[in-house]
């Protein structure tokens, strides 16, 4: 219960429900041919149908379609074999139809459930309750012409899924997991890129606060918050501000609001009283889509081992931990990263501990991505295969790393031009030791006279005057044996 | 030799064939014709200039023996359909200066069979209204007069009332329309054409303005049923741009017109025979009936219940999909454009100066049944209605192969009649609407005339697909008719 937040009168408890759009990744849009190149020159991306001509027609992506399919899969959604295309009536500059082409009543992906994995290594089921396929809009620009507007319909058409979920969502932190969970699930099938910068994933969040146990609050919507910390600065702040409003007397209005990053609050947009009616009616241009079993399980085929299963099979195969696991599973490539790692050096804790460890912390500090490391799964793997043999030590690996990460060297290759091989030779450590205790006399008079944790300084000489190569468990093993004796 | 304007379309297909007369010297003759008959306003856009080039090449594509089907036949086109390059209107104010840069599905497939065109003729604005009055370019007169009162200008039905008026009066050698709820046959009937509607996805609606897009379809008006044969196979196939085009053969439906009816099957619907049908219509209907049994038919009774509802469930689903279809004339694009002080002042400042008043009050009704609140009652409630007639019409083919039924309650009526009334106007559909309605094709053969002179037709409807049969038919019907009466207005 500690998503409850302490309002003047007590504890509140948040309700989320999300719409997530997000950008089917197609090379063309949803009912043109048009291609959808983000960041082209404006209006070079745009159709006859998607300016919306006379007499222009659509035509459904066939693609678009299979990638709704293969994500409902994903989504562990009901797939329905008979969907409709609904036009959605407002009139807007960025909407040159005066309609959206969306579906309503009849979406191409009916209930289903994700599992979300929260910090402490829990997870939740949060439940989805439709997706369906719907265009963009274009946009508008108001800051080139100081008197004017201009459109850029490049975006205008764009295939988008609307991903809708149960008011399952308890607070900011599984509201960003929620995304987070549904953007390693789009980008593991490749439906979507996922990229939330370039607006490709953009998610919108109903928020209410109820008294826990009591009945739902009305909601406020806040659109379009495009980064997981906004997603949490943006849900926190809705709940506080309803809380504060409710708590002074206040009624929620139902209304749409905008998140501002830089103020850190959410405000107004529009009322409920300016709501559209959108007239919805079933867009007699376009034939439901239909489909059979086999397309099904074609796409079915087509479906990776998604995040969820490869987390489990993480946890079960290498004995990894649910956090350890969930980290890395986010990714598909840092799965297989890995994975990769973890058979060539033969320890996959070992592996998992370096990836998210070492590798992930050199990446964030140089800011970059696995795609751009130096180093690969299999020249980690080399790494942790010498420390496994006992070639060099950690501490001497965390170094070669630092090299690999450079240059992009073996790591066999720099152990070997900077002669770091660990001397795991017991006659030429021997030696080493035995001078050490002949020119230390006082030292190994104090240790044997029960000052045992002097140990660490003998190592720490053995190491000094080896440079870090020697085997640290064969000297302390030397040491001891030579010492007690 | 006869003026060439008099050859129907098929003889002057013949006659260029057989180098009697050029496509030149044929367009040239239509272009004088269109000219002598400015006065009928049939014409909005006149292409004279892209007309003798077209022909110019048709006669080196008949010259080659590399003749399409239509090669040099001189054509006229409603304005809704897009013609690259070529001011296309729609009839309204809210396209001005629109110059579409693409071609229609429909009348790219005329010019790749050869087709010359004359011009873009007028109709209702946006195709919506029955007689051809409605045009932002002025109303269309009909060149049939009545002989009681000859300088009455009488309106030649619609929307396509332009076409239909064009080749009455011979100022086109066929043209093309769409009908939505009877906008070919209902004019056809009025001016003494052959009109044809193809079933529901036969012809690409790909680049044809759009007024109901689960109800509009192309079609030709020609002067004999063999033309509008000729003409259909020209037009129609599977286009890939309309997703409710058919992927269905096309035949040549020439072929079919082999004269022989016999033991074909003929119903009459008798939810037709309406309370104050107007005796010579019924009359005209009878004699109907009695040409196609002495030409070997069957005649059957048959019954369509839901077709009395057919009417008002029209006037619900066709201002529904033509309030959307609409909203794209918003001024941000293209066409006319009135400015305001917000977005908002700027849309209301266009569409109102933009659209006329009876494709405003469709806008407000379409926009009003599909209404929260409404929609149920009104847009989900006629499309009931609407799966009630298509099903009548299965039953109805269980008994019979065609229905026969009068094209049109009336005869040609005057310019400022039924104007201020437009519920009166809108049962000029109620024999033409059930077809669209069920996707059906229909054809309207002239039949005869009135006691003021005036022509009248008869409708035949046919399964869907079935244009064949309702060809074969049809050209029967043509030919027992043996209409020979010509406008007095014509060129």
């Amino acid at each position: 219960m500690s998503n409850l937040i302490k309002g003047k009168t007590g504890e509140w408890e948040v309700v989320i429900g999300m719409e997530i759009h997000a950008q089917v990744t197609s090379n063309a849009k949803l009912f043109s041919g048009a291609p959808t190149t983000f960041g082209a020159e404006p209006n070079s991306q745009v159709s006859l149908v998607d300016a919306a001509m006379p007499g222009m027609l659509p035509v459904v992506n066939a693609e678009a379609v299979r990638q709704a399919v293969r994500t409902g899969l994903a989504l562990n959604s009901k797939v329905n074999k008979h969907s409709v295309f609904a036009r959605k009536n407002y009139f807007y500059a960025d909407l040159p139809q005066g309609y959206q082409i969306s579906q309503y009543e009849e979406p191409i992906i009916g209930e289903g459930e994700i599992e979300i994995d929260l910090e402490d290594g829990t997870t939740r089921t949060v439940g989805i309750e439709r997706l369906h396929l719907e265009q963009d809009a274009g946009k508008l620009i108001h800051d080139q012409l100081p008197e004017k507007t201009l459109v850029d319909l490049n975006r205008a058409g764009t295939p988008l899924m609307e991903i809708v979920s149960r008011p399952d969502i308890r607070s900011a932190e599984e509201a960003s997991a929620y995304v987070a969970k549904m953007r390693s699930i789009l980008r593991y099938i490749g439906s979507c890129d996922g990229n939330m910068q370039e607006g490709s994933m953009r998610a919108d969040i109903n928020v209410s606060v109820r008294k826990p146990g009591g009945p739902l609050g009305t909601r406020a919507e806040v659109k379009n918050v495009n980064s997981l910390r906004f997603i949490r600065q943006a849900v926190e702040v809705e709940a506080r501000r309803q809380i504060k409003l409710i708590e002074s007397g206040s009624e929620i209005v139902q209304e749409t609001r905008l998140f501002d990053p830089n103020k850190g609050e959410t405000r107004s947009m529009r009322s409920k009283e300016d709501a559209h009616d959108y007239r919805y009616f079933p867009d007699p241009d376009l034939l439901p889509i239909e489909f059979d079993d086999a397309f099904i399980a074609d796409c079915k085929a087509t479906l990776p081992e998604l995040p969820d299963a490869k987390k489990h099979r993480f946890m079960e195969t290498y004995g990894l931990s649910a956090y350890d696991a969930g980290v890395l599973v986010a990714e598909r490539e840092t799965a297989e990263f890995f994975e990769t790692a973890a058979k060539a050096c033969g320890d996959a804790k070992l592996a998992s501990n370096w990836v998210t460890v070492e590798l992930f912390a050199r990446l964030k500090e140089a800011g970059q991505t696995l795609a751009d490391s130096k180093v690969g799964a299999e020249g980690l793997g080399g790494l942790l295969a010498l420390i496994k043999d006992g070639s060099i030590s950690g501490k001497i690996a965390k170094d070669v790393l630092d090299e690999m990460f450079e240059t992009g060297k073996g790591a066999s290759e720099i152990v070997e031009a900077k002669g770091l091989k660990q001397i795991s030779d017991t006659g030429a450590l021997e030696g080493v030791v035995d001078k050490l205790i002949a020119d230390n006399p006082g030292q190994v008079e104090a240790y044997r006279g029960g000052k045992t944790g002097l140990i660490g300084w003998f190592v720490g000489q053995v190491m000094k005057e080896t440079k870090g190569q020697a085997n640290p468990a064969m000297v302390n093993q030397l040491l001891k044996a030579k010492l007690d004796g | 030799m006869t003026d060439l304007i008099d050859l129907s379309l098929s003889e002057a297909r013949d006659g260029l064939r057989s180098k009697d007369f050029t496509a030149v010297e044929l367009t040239r003759a239509y272009l004088g014709a269109m000219e002598r008959s400015r006065e009928l306003n049939a014409y909005i856009t006149e292409t004279p200039d892209k007309a003798l080039t077209m022909a110019e090449a048709s006669d080196k594509r008949l010259a080659a023996g590399d003749a399409g089907t239509l090669e040099g036949l001189p054509i006229a086109v409603k304005d809704l359909y897009c013609t690259e390059g070529v001011l296309t209107t729609a009839a309204s104010h809210i396209l001005d200066g629109f110059k579409p840069p693409y071609e229609s599905t429909v009348t790219s497939n005329l010019w790749r069979e050869g087709a010359v065109l004359l011009g873009k003729t007028n109709l209702d604005e946006f195709a919506m209204g029955s007689s051809n009055t409605t045009s932002y370019y002025g109303p269309v007169r009909n060149p049939w007069q009545d002989k009681t009162a000859p300088s009455r200008h009488l309106v030649p039905g619609g929307s396509s009332g332009g076409s239909a008026a064009a080749v009455a009066a011979r100022s086109a050698l066929a043209a093309l329309g769409t009908d939505t709820g009877g906008s070919i046959r209902q004019p056809a009937a009025l001016t003494a054409t052959v009109g044809f509607k193809p079933t529901y996805g036969r012809c690409s609606r790909w680049g044809i303005v759009a007024f109901a897009s689960s109800l509009d379809q192309a079609g030709p008006f020609t002067r004999t049923v063999r033309d509008a044969a000729i003409m259909l196979r020209a037009m129609a196939g599977h286009d890939p741009k309309d997703s409710t085009s058919a992927k269905i053969e096309v035949p040549n439906f020439e072929a079919s017109l082999t004269g022989d009816i016999k033991g074909l099957r003929i119903g009459i619907p008798k939810e037709y025979r309406l309370e104050g049908l107007s005796p010579e219509i019924d009359a005209l209907w009878q004699q109907g009936i009695t040409w196609l049994k002495d030409a070997g038919a069957e005649i059957v009774d048959v019954s369509l219940p839901h077709a009395k509802y057919a009417l008002p469930a029209y006037y619900i689903v066709a201002p529904a999909e033509a309030s959307s279809n609409l909203a794209r004339y918003d001024g941000v694009r293209y066409g006319l454009r009135v400015p305001g002080k917000t977005l908002d002042e700027m849309y209301a400042n266009t569409r109102g100066e933009g659209f006329g008043d009876e494709v405003q009050r469709r806008v407000l009704i379409g926009t009003y049944v599909l209404s929260a609140g409404y929609y149920d009652a009104y847009y989900l409630k006629a499309q009931k209605v609407r799966a009630r007639i298509a099903e009548d019409f299965r039953s109805a083919w269980n008994s019979c192969d065609l229905l026969l039924t009068p094209a049109t309650p009336t005869a040609a009526f005057g310019v400022d009649e039924k104007q201020d009334d437009p519920l009166q106007m809108y049962l000029n559909d109620v024999f033409t609407v059930t077809a669209n309605l069920a996707g059906l094709p229909g054809i309207s053969v002239p039949a005869g005339l009135d006691s003021k002179g005036l022509p009248l037709g008869l409708q035949l409807l046919g399964r869907p697909f079935d244009e064949g049969t309702l060809f074969r038919a049809g050209g029967v019907l043509e030919e027992a008719a043996a209409f020979t009466a010509q406008p007095g207005l014509r060129a």
